[in-house]
């Protein structure tokens, strides 16, 4: 790796929610992601630093972060294309409480991704066959289209709606019920699209696509709460849940 | 924001598109020339067409504004769901009374 | 917040989202007195034909444009969503709100230049 004998003015969030951002000068390297510059000062600039990062690839979903105004993976952001004018200003994720540093508690996440009824709900038993599942159905295609979800953070971060409406359960857990209301083999689809159909599901949403044009997976929540909208309006109209 | 509100919030919406794009030719048509009351009432005073356009109109737009006052109070002000719902109803009311009026004002003689 | 920049605000689906929302806004703090207005029609022509008379000023003319460009924006605005919500995704929506919102300024100054 060649030294390019330039340096980044880099800004890290320190603290709590009343914290403050902290400059530190990282020496710059080819090929260097954001993480690679969180990872520098930690180990040589002050070990007191606190982030969260595993897998260093892309596959994990931990090393979300906010950068330079959008919430990002670390791992997978080049400094070379977000560090205008060699400056990078790296904070927590937005619309999570921060636990120190650049670490948040996603606990409200998870929570509400339970409150979506995104947990598939068996209809079988391991005593029955094995459910033959056409991958090229419109069902399953519009399932395997929302299912690559790595639960980063990042369009729950972006999502203004979230930022507005503390009860809205967000894009993931939206999302992760659209895979599971489109799965023939799951058997809670009345109790799911009810949940999604209360205050602070999908109706909540007001599309502004922020989630979808920031989602590392390039997965279109925007369009998968549209569906639930549509499911979740004839299923009223039929009777079928209550408002 | 539920699936209730959701469905009356668009449907009044799917129902005003037309009904705005015929408003929007009625103003132009209406400022072609100067403006006057005679000119205006003699077209609507007695019709019933002109009185089921817009008395549609009205309702639709009550409630649909009602719907998104709501969403706007519970998202960008500090009141709780209730009190947002509640100057909603009132605000959706108060056009729906005045709209009414000013319906009856131009159709009535 | 602790963001000092908020990147993804500037984006043009984003804007067209707010510009709904305002637009919406505005137009339902309008209307009441639309309604007012109109309801001058109550007493007679003279009153209205009054209320008239003072709408013909440049000023008042400006406004009505702002109107019209409201209600256009916040129709084409609300198009997209219906679009959105009720039928299959289309990407190029970026474009498609900045031509709905090249529509609404043309149909607001079609409309201001007959007035003057």
């Amino acid at each position: 790796m060649t030294d390019t004998h330039e340096e980044l003015a880099v800004s890290l969030w320190r603290g709590s929610e009343d914290g403050r951002y902290q400059a530190y000068t990282v020496p710059r390297r080819e090929s260097q992601t954001v993480l690679d510059v969180v990872t520098f000062v930690q180990r040589h600039l002050d070990p007191t630093l606190s982030y969260r990062f595993a897998c260093r690839v892309g596959v994990c979903g931990s090393c979300a972060m906010t950068v330079n105004g959008k919430p990002r993976w670390t791992c997978r952001t080049h400094v070379e294309k977000v560090a205008g004018g060699g400056r990078l200003e790296i904070g927590p994720l937005e619309n999570l409480p921060v636990i120190k540093d650049l670490t948040t508690d996603m606990e409200q996440f998870f929570r509400k991704w339970q409150q979506a009824k995104g947990v598939f709900a068996p209809s079988q038993t391991r005593h029955d066959a094995i459910a033959q599942i056409r991958p090229d159905t419109p069902a399953r295609a519009a399932a395997d289209a929302a299912i690559e979800c790595i639960n980063c953070g990042v369009c729950y971060a972006a999502c203004d709606t979230v930022r507005w409406n503390p009860g809205y359960v967000g894009p993931a857990a939206l999302t992760r019920a659209w895979t599971l209301v489109n799965d023939e083999r799951d058997a809670g689809n009345t109790a799911r699209l009810q949940a999604v159909a209360a205050d602070g599901g999908c109706h909540s949403c007001h599309s502004h696509q922020s989630c979808q044009q920031l989602c590392p997976q390039t997965l279109n929540p925007t369009a998968a709460i549209a569906g639930l909208k549509r499911r979740t309006a004839a299923a009223y109209l039929k009777g079928e849940i209550e408002a | 924001m539920n699936v209730r509100l959701y469905v009356w919030q668009r449907a009044t919406a799917a129902v005003m598109a037309p009904l705005v794009l015929g408003h929007i030719a009625v103003i132009f048509y209406a400022t072609r020339q100067g403006l006057s009351a005679a000119d205006i009432l003699s077209r609507t005073r007695g019709s019933i067409v002109w009185a089921a356009y817009y008395g549609i109109f009205v309702a639709a737009a009550s409630i649909h504004a009602s719907i998104g006052i709501r969403n706007i109070l519970s998202e960008w002000s500090p009141l709780n769901e209730r009190r947002a719902g509640l100057i909603a109803i009132v605000f959706g009311l108060l056009l729906a009374a005045l709209g009414a009026r000013a319906v009856a004002a131009v159709v009535l003689s | 917040m602790i963001a000092r920049q908020m990147k993804h605000r500037g984006d043009a689906l984003w804007i067209a989202a707010l510009v709904h929302r305002i637009s919406g806004l505005a137009l339902a703090i309008f209307l009441p007195f639309h309604f007012l207005a109109l309801g001058l029609a109550i007493d007679g022509t003279a009153r209205l034909d009054g209320f008239l008379r003072w709408t013909d000023q440049p000023l008042v003319k400006i406004a009505e444009g702002g109107l019209v460009l409201l209600l256009a924006a916040h129709l084409l605005g609300g198009l997209r969503i219906l679009v959105i919500e009720n039928f299959a995704w289309r990407d190029g929506q970026k474009q498609l709100a900045t031509v709905a919102a090249a529509i609404s300024l043309l149909v607001a100054v079609v409309f201001l230049a007959r007035m003057f």
